[in-house]
């Protein structure tokens, strides 16, 4: 391309003087602000720095200059063009950010839209009580033991002291196996499970055994035929009533909040001597409703204690009757209605709730009590 | 046992200040339950005055017969017009001018809020009531007016002190060892221990009686059978006035202890029974034939009670007899023909002491519980029965007339075993220091003698105390009495043991499992009926027919124990359903019970370890106890929603189930196609672990369906958890994890549609070789453009080579080669 002849045209402004490279830096500048797209930006990237551009011509025009002037045109129309660029890129950032947020704006739902299409699930609180439970004694050193239901007559009552003719014989109401002298019956508290693990293990010996057991009680709200027990054993040497006293204790802290404790009271089961009533702290009202009729407690009926099992220390003649020697070791036992803990730990009202297999019962206690 | 407090002051004189709440807590504190604190005629309050009936009227234009009375009420309390006078309309007629009565006046309030008012009725004006017993919360007894024994009040007379209105009881329920409790003596033993007051023992000191009047001989009482009956004591008296009537003392006592008074006599036995614990039984004298004698049931003999029941008579049964024959149940029901009379003058007053054991199964055996009873299987003081005889001569010749003739009877010297405790045991069990001196105090208060030497004690325990037998017993009496409350809580040191066993731990991982799927749990009863087994279409050769019956159900319905969980599901599913519920997902972990073949009964000796031999005796009586997992599927799985439209549970969520319950634990579960008979026989899954079948998933039968109107379609799921857990991997080896490249190729194949899709995935794993990663099913069709007998099942295969990437050609080598398996194994061809 031929060098501009200015001789030639003398009066035309040169596009390398400095006012025309401001004008058109100005120019597009004032337009890449105006822009209020990125295809109206695209457009002015064309016209303001495409090839054809007045900078762009300007750039191609200094070459024709005098070397001594190129030098200085040249700074001027690269500052020029420089700032063009910079000023398309920010609007460019712009403006796709201005694009994203009202695409997203766009894409907006309603996030507290209901979403019940998979079915949620539950476990029984009575298999979670017993976990819990029994998660506390694993935690102490315990085994967890299981018996059979449908349980010999001897390991349910002639092994625990309770001789044919013993008076507590006849205030279980018990389920027997066709025929009534099959000998076998379902079993009427988990205490068995004792004698199983007696007759199995050597002492020392701890354990817990969460299960099902049955009388022949009516379903009403407050019983029901089928129920759940948690029976405890230790038979070691040297186990005092002190120590079924702190067991007890840590378990009643571990269950319902720390600093609670237990009571016994003299009581009387065959396979134990001596035998106690377990009383629990309330752990609503902690014993500040007793004597203050303005502040009553349902929990504990303003008693100040709740009555939760039985307990006591193994009868010399139970441990015989496993072949345990009794001048060498003594144990304690404890026992407690899962039922009854669930009622009053969590405010069960009726036993038939337990029983019914309600789905919208068994749901809000979830996987773990 | 209820006692009313002042009837226990007259032996324990505790102080005065202590109230019934204390009283109870010490008693509680010492093993006896006070359940509750009664209030003898609770609701009752003044003005409730003795009347004397002055005047009747009768009143004969009403439907009933109406009385209007004139009474002597005492100069405080008569009507402003009529001084000491009241009058009042009656609609009893048990009374005669004369009598006392008990009268509650304008002001007074009876129980349930009953407000007593002067008022017109019957076109009379009424000034206040007279009362009976049950009117006043006495007792139960409704019948009439209560008519107050001649004398034994003047009119005007507070009637609320008299009759023990707001009297506070104590009712303990007394544990079978404590048979010593169920007596005003064996409490006030207890409250006079816990108050350190001295104890005066109504049963230990024989009452004056006067001199046998030998006018007669007394009738003849013995015991042909010690075993039965070790004591046994008759005392006569004749002359007796039967129609002397019970003094107010003593009915209130009666009433508060929880008994109804009858006639003198009877009351008499009654009230020394509520005292001493002896139970006594009087006879019409000249209903007797020949000698009173207590013997052991003879083989069929026959006896009515007094419960007007005709009893059959075990050779194990205790009776009293006479030459007629048996003539009472003993210690537990006198019989109809000996039992005294309104008007017996003559009176045979038995008191014995009877075998604990016996009574009780006698008790059992005929269904038949009193008040003797209950007393005798317990243990009854061996000493105390001629002194409780005694005491109710007195008592009758005191309050009836009549003449004591003497005693007759029969005693067979028992020894009393001694206990040798060690001092120390006590504190050792109780894990607290209990010192000797203490030991023997406690055990003296319980009343033992103790002979002490060194360290050792011999202890014989007192005669109401059968329950003491062996030295723990004596440790329980020391600890009680020292008091639970003083024993420190003591955690113990415990050694490592296996914790959760894994049976209980993967169970519970399952559970967790099913849960976390969308499953509720929902334990139900284990009781089925043969109606569950028919609705089943369970054929009589299935397994699960052989049911364990129960001797005793709850219910005819649901006499048999289950052998599958579903019947329990199925019903819970239906209450749900009925109560709403538009899709359900149930699960169920619990035991079924398949029953054993018979063995006989065996009852090892408990004074030792059974042996093996007898242990698997025992264990052979036991059914098959196997834990069972089970779902039921029903309704609606996902609701409409926008996500999109609703669809139900079907069986494949049902197979899915036990593929949940078998990946959470590690076990490998194989599927096949079953023949369950609970199920639909084209929608049946077979479950398979280790090689054998536990259990069966899919669509139940429509006729099963039908039987138990349940939703169409509904599934289920069942298998025998404990074969799961045993089938569950130990150690898990670690995945290989290949980085390379991954090739996939798709591949449908034709082939016969009775080739499951289990199977031909197999086939093409195994031919795929190493390379072959996964084979998915990802398409299933039949129809149109196949052709009859034969389906489209398309795979996903993905090829990968743990070091390099694979070529064109391994890929479709390998993919050759699993093809060309499937068309070998089944005649499959590849597809378009
Ligand atoms: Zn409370």
């Amino acid at each position: 391309m031929s060098a501009p002849n200015s001789s030639y045209d003398p009066v035309a402004p040169s596009a390398l003087d400095e006012a025309a490279v401001r004008a058109a830096t100005e120019t597009a500048e004032a337009a890449i602000a105006a822009a209020a797209d990125l295809e109206q930006l695209k457009a002015v990237r064309i016209e303001h720095a495409g090839d054809r551009s007045p900078l762009a011509l300007a750039n191609r025009e200094i070459g024709s200059l005098a070397p001594a002037a190129r030098a200085e045109a040249g700074k001027r129309v690269g500052a020029a063009r420089g700032r063009v660029k910079q000023a398309l890129a920010s609007r460019q950032h712009e403006l796709e950010k201005e694009r994203d947020e009202r695409v997203l704006l766009e894409e907006t739902v309603d996030v507290t839209m209901d979403y019940d299409r998979d079915p949620v699930g539950g476990r029984h609180p009575l298999t979670t009580i017993q976990e819990r439970m029994a998660d506390i004694f694993v935690s102490m050193g315990y085994d967890v033991v299981d018996g059979p239901e449908v349980e010999s007559e001897w390991h349910n009552f002639d092994a625990l002291n309770l001789g044919p003719d013993h008076p507590a014989r006849s205030m279980q109401d018990t389920f027997f196996v066709e025929s009534p002298d099959s000998g076998v019956v379902l079993r009427t508290h988990t205490s068995p499970v004792q004698i199983r693990t007696m007759l199995t293990q050597q002492p020392p010996i701890h354990m817990v055994a969460p299960g099902r057991v049955f009388r022949t009680d009516e379903l009403d709200a407050t019983h029901t035929p089928v129920f759940s027990q948690i029976e405890g054993l230790a038979v070691d040497r040297g186990i005092t009533m002190a120590h079924l006293k702190g067991t007890l204790d840590h378990f009643a802290e571990q269950l319902f909040g720390e600093g609670l404790v237990t009571r016994l009271r003299p009581s009387y089961f065959p396979f134990t001597e001596p035998s106690a009533e377990l009383d629990l702290q309330c752990f609503v009202c902690r014993g500040s409703s007793v004597g203050d009729p303005d502040h009553p407690c349902r929990t504990c009926s303003s008693e100040g204690w709740i009555e939760w099992g039985g307990c006591g220390m193994v009868n010399p003649r139970v441990l015989r009757a496993c072949g345990i020697d009794p001048d060498e070791y003594s144990g304690f036992a404890f026992g407690m209605g899962l039922e009854r803990t669930l009622m009053f730990r969590h405010g069960i009202t009726d036993m038939r709730d337990m029983v019914e297999g309600d789905v919208r019962f068994t749901v809000p206690f979830g996987l773990e009590l | 046992m209820r006692v009313p407090i002042s009837w226990l002051r007259e032996f324990a004189p505790i102080p005065e200040s202590v109230g019934a709440r204390d009283l109870s807590a010490r008693l509680i504190a010492a093993g006896l339950e006070v359940e509750t604190v009664d209030v003898v005629g609770s609701g009752t309050q003044g003005p409730v005055v003795v009347g004397r009936v002055e005047h009747i009227e009768e009143l004969t234009e009403f439907k009933k017969p109406i009385r209007f009375c004139r009474l002597s009420v005492g100069s405080a309390h008569g009507h402003p017009d009529t001084p000491g006078l009241r009058e009042i309309i009656c609609g009893a007629a048990n009374f005669v001018v004369g009598d006392l009565v008990v009268v509650a006046l304008p002001g007074a309030t009876l129980p349930g809020g009953f407000e007593i008012t002067s008022r017109k009725t019957y076109g009379r004006t009424s000034d206040g009531m007279i009362c009976a017993e049950r009117e006043l919360g006495l007792g139960d007894d409704g019948s009439g007016i209560m008519v107050l024994p001649a004398g034994s009040a003047q009119p005007g007379d507070d009637a609320l002190a008299l009759l023990g209105i707001g009297e506070e009881v104590l009712d303990i329920a007394v544990t079978p060892d404590r048979g010593y409790a169920l007596s005003i003596r064996g409490v006030a033993r207890e409250a006079a221990t816990a108050y350190d007051v001295p104890f005066s023992d109504p049963g230990l000191e024989l009452p004056d009686l006067p001199p046998p009047a030998q006018e007669v001989l007394p009738h003849e009482g013995t015991s042909a059978d010690p075993s039965a009956c070790d004591l046994f004591t008759l005392r006569t008296i004749t002359g007796f006035n039967p129609h002397a009537s019970t003094p107010v003392w003593m009915r209130r006592r009666l009433i508060a202890g929880g008994m109804r008074s009858v006639n003198l006599a009877v009351d008499v036995t009654n009230y020394v029974m509520l005292e001493c614990g002896q139970p006594l039984h009087a006879f019409d004298l000249d209903s007797l034939r020949g000698p009173v004698v207590a013997r052991r049931a003879n083989p069929g003999e026959e006896l009515e009670t007094l419960d007007h029941v005709a009893r059959t008579l075990d050779p194990d049964d205790v009776v009293i007899s006479d030459d007629t024959g048996a003539i009472g149940l003993a210690g537990t029901m006198g019989g109809l023909t000996s039992e005294i009379r309104d008007d017996s003058v003559n009176i045979a007053l038995e008191a014995a002491h009877f075998d604990a054991r016996s009574v009780a199964r006698m008790s059992r055996r005929h269904k038949l519980s009193s008040e003797a009873s209950r007393r005798f299987e317990r243990g009854v003081d061996r000493m105390v029965a001629p002194i409780a005889s005694a005491r109710a001569t007195a008592l009758l010749l005191e309050l009836g007339g009549g003449v004591y003739q003497g005693m007759t009877g029969f005693e067979s010297a028992s020894p009393v075993p001694t206990i040798e405790i060690s001092a120390t045991l006590p504190g050792d069990v109780a894990g607290m220091p209990i010192s000797a001196d203490t030991v023997v105090e406690k055990l003296r208060e319980v009343g033992c003698d103790v002979a002490r030497a060194d360290g050792r004690l011999s202890v014989t325990a007192p005669s109401w105390r059968p329950d003491l037998t062996d030295p723990y017993d004596l440790v329980e009496e020391v600890v009680r009495l020292v008091g639970y409350d003083h024993i420190p809580s003591v955690l113990p040191i415990v050694p490592p043991h296996e914790g959760w066993s894994d049976e209980r731990r993967l169970t519970r991982r399952v559970g967790l499992a099913m849960a976390g799927a969308g499953f509720a749990e929902v334990p139900a009863y284990p009781f089925i009926g043969a109606d569950d087994l028919d609705a089943l279409q369970l054929p009589d050769s299935d397994p699960r027919r052989a049911t364990v019956r129960l001797a005793n159900p709850l219910s005819d319905a649901a006499p048999l124990l289950r052998t599958t969980l579903l019947p329990g599901l199925i019903a819970t599913a239906k209450r749900n359903l009925s109560r709403g519920a538009a899709g359900l997902a149930l699960f169920e972990v619990g035991s079924v019970f398949l029953a054993a073949g018979a063995a006989r009964a065996v009852r090892p000796d408990v004074n030792r370890a059974p042996s093996s031999e007898e242990l698997a005796a025992l264990d052979a009586l036991l059914p098959q106890q196997p834990q069972h997992l089970a779902v039921l599927l029903a309704g609606e799985r996902a609701p409409d929603g926008f996500w999109g439209q609703a669809h139900d549970y079907g069986w494949a969520d049902a197979v899915n189930a036990a593929r949940i319950s078998a990946r959470c634990i590690q076990a490998s579960i194989r599927v096949e196609r079953g023949g369950d008979p609970v199920f639909h026989p084209g929608r049946c899954a077979r479950l398979i672990v280790a090689g054998a079948a536990i259990g069966s998933a899919g669509e139940l039968h429509p006729r099963v369906i039908e039987a138990y109107g349940l939703p169409a379609r509904t599934c289920a799921m069942e298998l025998d958890l404990g074969a799961l857990i045993a089938a569950a991997s130990g150690i898990t080896p670690a995945p290989v994890i290949g980085t390379m490249p991954v090739a996939k190729e798709d591949i449908a194949l034709i082939v016969p549609s009775d080739v499951p899709v289990a199977s031909l995935r197999d086939v093409l794993l195994a031919a795929g070789g190493e390379l072959l990663e996964s084979v998915r099913l990802f398409d299933e069709y039949s129809g149109a453009q196949i052709e009859p007998g034969k389906r489209s099942v398309a795979f996903s295969l993905r090829f990968r080579a743990p070091d390099r990437t694979l070529t064109a050609e391994e890929v479709a080598a390998a993919r050759q080669a699993a093809v060309a398996a499937a068309e070998a194994e089944f005649g499959a061809t590849l597809r378009g």
